[in-house]
C-alpha cells in the first residue's frame, strides 16, 4: 500500500511538472482576465500583435467567465498572481491597492506619455498620487431599443432628442397593452438593475447627490432617496416580469425577438444585438430621458482596466504590454473589434452609429460615474442591488428595503 | 418477501405492473433524458425554439465544440489526478485506524472511533475558512494536492467507520490463533487482515471515486484556474460563460456525469454494498 | 526487536496504526473547527490584520434579516428533505419484485444519486428556465400564464429542494431495497397467516424490520439538507435577493464571494451550523454508542 501511495506520490509529481513544462523558452507573461466571447477574440488579436513584435514573450491568457471571475481574483492575487489582471477603475480598485496586491506602474505612464494620451481617465487610476494600471476601453449606458416593438405597439418613434419621461412611461402603457414588456433586464447576476436605479438616481437628483449616497453620505430613508424610488415605481410594472431568474443575455434576446422594447444596458450589449440578427435599422439607441428638469446631465461610463499584479513573476514584460494595450493603435483596434470607446484620445473611434451616439454623448456630458457597484463598497453594493430586485419584484416593500440599506450603511461605511 | 410477488397476484395486476414500471422509469429520468437530448440538438433547433420536438439532426458536433472551445479535457484530466490519489490515500489511511480500532482494546477507542465519525459530519463551512488559509501558506492554493490532501484527511472519517465496523465483522478467532502462534501485530494486518478486506477496498474505492469527482464546495474553495479545477468547478464556470446555450451546457453535464456513472454500472454490486452498510444488521 | 517492543506490542500497535490517520484528521479536520471558532471573534477581510471584535459578529447576526432568512429556509430544507424518507421507501417496495429485467430498473431507478449536484442543478435550472424550460411551458399549457419558479421568492427554496429530493430519494430507495431484501421471510408468512396486509403489515411487520435502514436513511436526509450548498450555488446564488438562501451557502457568500470578503463573520454563520449540526450528530452518536456499548 506505502509503496502504491509513493508511487502515486511520484505520477502527480510527474504530471504538474509536464504541465508547466509546455512554455518552452520564452519568457512567459500570465495574464488572467474574464472577456466574453466578443472582446476575448478582440484581445486574443491583440495579444496577437504583441507576441509578433516580441516574438521571445509568450502571453498566456486565462479566461475565466465573467462573474466567477470576480470571486476569483481575490484568491489568485493573495495566492498564485498571474502578472496581469483585468479590472476596473475607481473605488472597486481601492480595496486592492490598498492592500498592496497591485503593482505601481506610475513609470509605464510616464514612459509612453500616458498622462497626456489617457487623461480622461487618469483620476480613475490615481491612487496615493500613484497609477495602479492602465485603462483599455470604455463604453456608454443608455436606453437600447427595438424599433420593430415601437411597429407592433404602434407606437410613435423616439425623435433625434429622445422622449421626454413622461412619454415613455406613457408608452410603456401602450407596450403592455401590445403584450410587449417596455423594460427588459435580467437580475440573476443582480448588476443590470443597478444600471436603472443609477440613471433613476442621476436624473432625478444628480451627479454629486448620487455620489454622495454611493459614498455612504446620505441616508437610504432621505426623502431624496425616497423621491428616486418614486420614479422606479412608474415603471416597475412594466418590466419583464422573471427578470430575477434570467442573466443579462437572456434579456438581451428579449429585445431581439421584439417581446420587449427597450433595454438598459452597456454598450457591450450591441454585440449581442446584432449577433441575434438585429440590425442599425431596427436597435435604436437613445439617451436616459431627462427627469428633473435642468440638472446637468451626468452619464454611467465604466472603466475596464489591466493591472500589473504585485506579485508578477514577469513584471518587465507585464509593463511592456501593459504599454503596448495603452497604446493608441492598439486601443483604435481593439475597440472597434469589440465596439468600444478607446480611452486613450489619440485613437481612432470606429465608425459604428452606436459608437459614435455613445462617444457624444460622452463627451459632452456633464460628469461619468463608474458604475453603481464601482462606486460603492462591495457590501453596500450588493445590499443595494439585492434592494432594488426586491424593488422590483415587490414594490410594497418600500420602506422595509430602504430601512434595511440604511442599516448596512451603517454597518459599511464607518 | 415484501410486497407480495406480482407473480402470485391477478393477472390484470401483473399487466398494471408491466406498464407501470417502464412509464414510471421515464418519469423519473424525464429531466435527464431531456439534458441527454438536448445535449445533441443542434444550435439552430434552440434558436428556432424547438426545445423539446425531435432534434432536426444529431449535432454530435456540440461535444466537439465542447472539447475544442472550452478546458473541458484539462477538467477531466484534473478531476482524476484529484480522484484517484484520495481514493488510494483515504482508503489506505482508514486500513489502519480502522484495524487499530476494531482489533485493540484501549480506553480511548470508541473515544477516537467517534471522533472521527461525528467530524464525517460537520458542515463544510466551519472547516472553510481554516483550510484555505492552511492550504494558502503551505502554496498549495489552486494544486491538486491542495485538494486531494483535504480529501484524504476528511474522507478518512467516513471510511474509517466503514473498515472498522467491517474488521469487526471478521472473525476475531484467526487473530487470536495467530497471536497465539506469535505473530507479529502489522504481520497479522497484512497477511490475514488486509487479503480480507478486498471486498471492502473494492466497496469504498468506488464511493470515494464518485464523492470526489462530484465535490463542488471544496473545488471552489481551494482552486481556481483551469490548471488545477475539477470538472464540477469547470462546468459551474462554463455555465456562467454559454448562458442560454443549453446544447452546449448538456452536453458539459453529460460529460461531467459520465465517469461516475461508468463507475457505477461497472462496479454496481460494490457500489451499493458500500453505500448500504449498516442499512443491515 | 528489542525486548521492550515485543512486552509492549500489543499495546503500542494500535496508535501506530492510528497515528497517520489521526494526525491528517486532526489537521484538516478536528483543529480547524477551533480556528473557526476563534476567527468567529475577529474582523478580519482576509487580507490585512485581524482586528478583535469580541461578540460583534453575533450581535450582528441577530439583526441580519438575511441570516433570518437562510435560517427559515434550513429549516424548511430539514422539514421538506424528510420527505425522501418516505418517497424512497414508497419506490422501493414498487420495485422489490423479481419480475425480468428488475435489476436494471433499479439501477436506472438510482441513477440520479450517481451525479454531481452541480449536474442536478443545471438539469433542473433547465426544467424551470422561464419562456422555454419544459415545467414553465406545461404550466403555460395549463393555466395560460408561465410560472418561472427560481424567479419567484416564495417558490425558489421549494424549487431547489425538489432538485434536491430527486438524489436524495434515489439514495434512501437503495437503503430500503437493502433493507427489504433482509426482512425474514418467515415472519412475513407468518403475519400473513395471521391476515395482516397492506399498511398493517408494513406498518407492524415490516417496518420494525427495516429500522437500521430507516436510521441510516433519516441521519443521511438530515445531513445532506443542512449540507444543501451545491444546489442553491449553480441555481440562485441565494437569490432573488437572498430568498433561497441557506446558512451553508450564505456562509460562503460573506466569507468568499464577490461581495463578501468578511472572514469572521463567515466563520460566525459557520459556527451556528455547526451548532445545529451538533445537536443531531450527538444524537446519532449517541444512538451509536448505545449500540457499541450493548453489543
Amino acid at each position: 500500500m506505502v509503496h502504491k501511495l509513493a508511487g502515486a506520490l511520484a505520477l502527480g509529481a510527474a504530471l504538474m511538472l509536464s504541465t508547466s513544462a509546455m512554455a518552452q523558452d520564452k519568457r512567459v507573461v500570465k495574464y488572467n482576465a474574464d472577456y466574453d466571447p466578443i472582446p476575448l477574440a478582440g484581445m486574443e488579436a491583440l495579444i496577437a500583435d504583441f507576441e509578433a513584435a516580441n516574438p521571445d514573450i509568450d502571453i498566456q491568457l486565462n479566461n475565466f467567465d465573467h462573474e466567477g471571475y470576480k470571486t476569483a481574483i481575490r484568491n489568485f492575487l493573495t495566492t498564485d498572481p498571474p502578472d496581469l489582471a483585468n479590472w476596473y477603475a475607481g473605488n472597486r480598485m481601492a480595496p486592492f491597492v490598498s492592500a498592496g496586491l497591485f503593482m505601481d506602474v506610475s513609470d509605464v505612464w510616464a514612459d509612453n506619455g500616458l498622462d497626456e494620451a489617457l487623461s480622461s481617465a487618469a483620476a480613475s487610476m490615481t491612487q496615493d498620487g500613484k497609477k495602479w494600471g492602465v485603462p483599455y476601453t470604455y463604453y456608454q449606458w443608455g436606453i437600447y431599443y427595438n424599433r420593430d416593438a415601437y411597429k407592433a405597439a404602434g407606437v410613435e418613434l423616439p425623435g433625434e432628442a429622445g422622449v421626454t419621461w413622461d412619454q415613455f412611461v406613457a408608452n410603456c402603457e401602450k407596450f403592455k397593452a401590445a403584450g410587449i414588456d417596455c423594460i427588459t433586464t435580467g437580475s440573476k447576476a443582480l448588476w443590470p438593475v443597478a444600471g436603472i436605479f443609477d440613471y433613476l438616481s442621476l436624473r432625478t437628483n444628480g451627479y454629486e447627490w448620487h455620489m454622495d449616497l454611493t459614498a455612504g453620505k446620505v441616508a437610504w430613508t432621505d426623502d431624496k432617496t425616497k423621491a428616486v424610488f418614486a420614479e422606479f415605481a412608474k415603471i416597475q410594472p412594466y418590466v419583464t416580469a422573471n427578470h430575477a431568474a434570467i442573466d443579462w443575455q437572456d434579456a438581451a434576446a428579449l429585445l431581439v425577438q421584439g417581446k420587449a422594447a427597450h433595454y438598459v444596458m452597456g454598450n457591450f450589449a450591441v454585440g449581442n444585438f446584432k449577433e441575434g440578427g438585429m440590425t442599425d435599422e431596427n436597435l435604436g439607441f437613445m439617451i436616459f430621458p431627462e427627469i428633473t428638469p435642468g440638472l446637468p446631465r451626468a452619464e454611467e461610463a465604466p472603466t475596464d482596466t489591466i493591472h500589473v499584479t504585485a506579485g508578477a513573476k514577469n513584471p518587465d514584460d507585464a509593463k511592456k504590454f501593459l504599454a503596448f494595450v495603452a497604446s493608441a493603435d492598439a486601443q483604435t483596434k481593439y475597440n472597434a473589434a469589440v465596439n468600444q470607446l478607446p480611452t486613450n484620445k489619440n485613437s481612432t473611434v470606429g465608425e459604428d452609429p452606436f459608437l459614435k451616439a455613445g462617444f457624444a454623448s460622452l463627451s459632452n456630458a456633464y460628469a461619468l460615474a463608474q458604475f453603481f457597484d464601482r462606486d460603492a463598497p462591495a457590501e453596500m453594493a450588493k445590499a443595494g442591488m439585492e434592494g432594488f430586485q426586491q424593488f422590483l419584484v415587490q414594490p410594497d416593500q418600500l420602506d422595509a428595503i430602504l430601512e434595511r440599506l440604511d442599516q448596512v450603511r451603517g454597518q459599511v461605511y464607518k | 418477501m415484501f410486497p407480495r410477488p406480482i407473480q402470485h397476484r391477478s393477472q390484470t395486476a401483473q399487466w398494471v405492473y408491466a406498464i407501470a414500471l417502464p412509464l414510471a422509469l421515464i418519469l423519473w429520468l424525464f429531466p435527464l433524458l431531456g439534458v441527454a437530448i438536448t445535449s445533441v440538438r443542434p444550435a439552430s433547433d434552440l434558436a428556432a425554439g424547438n426545445y423539446f420536438g425531435i432534434p432536426s439532426y444529431l449535432a454530435w458536433e456540440n461535444y466537439g465544440d465542447v472539447f475544442r472551445n472550452t478546458p473541458m479535457l484539462q477538467y477531466i484530466k484534473n478531476s482524476f489526478i484529484v480522484t484517484i490519489p484520495t481514493v488510494i490515500g483515504s482508503v489506505a489511511l482508514s486500513l489502519m485506524t480502522g484495524f487499530a480500532l476494531a482489533v485493540y482494546k484501549f480506553r480511548a477507542n470508541l473515544l477516537i472511533f467517534f471522533m472521527f465519525v461525528a467530524g464525517n459530519f460537520v458542515p463544510f463551512q466551519i472547516l472553510m475558512v481554516p483550510v484555505r488559509d492552511m492550504t494558502l501558506s503551505l502554496g498549495m492554493y489552486n494544486t491538486y494536492w491542495g485538494l486531494a490532501l483535504f480529501h484524504i484527511a476528511f474522507q478518512t472519517g467516513f471510511c474509517t467507520l466503514f473498515m472498522r465496523n467491517f474488521i469487526k465483522a471478521l472473525p476475531f478467532e484467526l487473530i487470536e490463533a495467530a497471536r497465539v502462534e506469535g505473530v507479529a501485530e502489522w504481520r497479522i494486518f497484512w497477511f490475514i487482515v488486509l487479503p480480507l478486506m478486498r471486498p471492502a477496498i473494492a466497496a469504498l474505492s468506488v464511493l470515494i471515486f464518485t464523492f470526489i469527482w462530484n465535490d463542488f464546495f471544496w473545488a471552489t474553495v481551494l482552486t481556481t484556474s483551469p490548471e488545477a479545477q475539477p470538472i464540477t468547478a469547470g462546468l459551474s464556470s462554463l455555465n456562467g460563460q454559454w448562458v442560454a446555450a443549453w446544447h452546449l451546457v448538456s452536453a458539459g453535464s453529460i460529460l461531467a456525469a459520465l465517469p461516475p456513472v461508468a463507475m457505477f454500472f461497472l462496479m454496481q454490486k460494490h457500489f451499493i454494498a458500500g453505500l448500504t452498510l449498516g442499512a443491515v444488521k | 526487536m528489542s525486548t521492550y517492543w515485543k512486552a509492549n506490542q500489543r499495546r503500542l500497535a494500535p496508535w501506530l496504526f492510528l497515528a497517520p490517520g489521526l494526525l491528517m484528521f486532526a489537521i484538516y479536520v478536528i483543529i480547524p473547527i477551533f480556528q473557526s471558532m476563534w476567527i468567529s471573534f475577529y474582523d478580519w477581510d482576509g487580507l490585512g490584520e485581524k482586528v478583535w471584535i469580541g461578540t460583534a459578529n453575533y450581535a450582528e447576526m441577530t439583526s441580519d434579516p438575511n441570516m433570518v432568512t437562510s435560517f427559515k429556509n434550513n429549516i424548511i430544507w430539514l422539514v421538506l428533505y424528510l420527505l425522501a424518507v418516505p418517497a424512497g421507501l414508497f419506490i422501493a417496495i414498487f420495485l422489490n419484485q423479481t419480475v425480468s429485467g428488475i435489476r436494471i430498473y433499479k439501477s436506472l431507478f438510482f441513477f440520479p444519486f450517481v451525479i454531481s449536484q452541480v449536474v442536478v442543478g443545471l438539469i433542473f435550472s433547465w426544467f424551470y428556465a422561464p419562456n422555454f424550460g419544459l415545467l414553465y411551458l406545461v404550466i403555460e399549457k395549463l393555466t395560460g400564464t408561465g410560472i418561472a419558479v427560481l424567479a419567484d421568492p416564495d417558490l425558489a427554496t421549494y424549487g431547489i429542494i425538489a432538485a434536491g429530493l430527486w438524489p436524495q430519494i434515489a439514495y434512501v430507495m437503495i437503503l430500503y431495497l437493502t433493507g427489504l431484501n433482509n426482512v425474514a421471510p418467515d415472519q412475513v408468512e407468518a403475519a400473513r397467516l395471521d391476515g395482516a396486509k397492506g399498511w398493517r403489515m408494513l406498518w407492524y411487520v415490516i417496518l420494525p424490520q427495516l429500522r437500521p435502514a430507516t436510521f441510516i436513511a433519516v441521519v443521511v436526509t438530515v445531513i445532506g439538507a443542512l449540507r444543501s450548498f451545491d444546489l442553491v450555488s449553480i441555481m440562485t446564488e441565494g437569490g432573488p435577493f437572498g430568498s433561497s438562501n441557506v446558512l451553508s451557502y450564505y456562509m460562503y457568500e460573506k466569507a468568499l464571494s464577490e461581495y463578501g470578503y468578511r472572514m469572521g463573520y463567515g466563520a460566525a454563520i459557520a459556527v451556528v451550523l455547526f451548532g445545529i449540526m451538533m445537536i443531531f450528530i450527538s444524537g446519532f452518536i449517541w444512538k451509536m454508542w448505545r449500540d457499541e456499548t450493548e453489543r
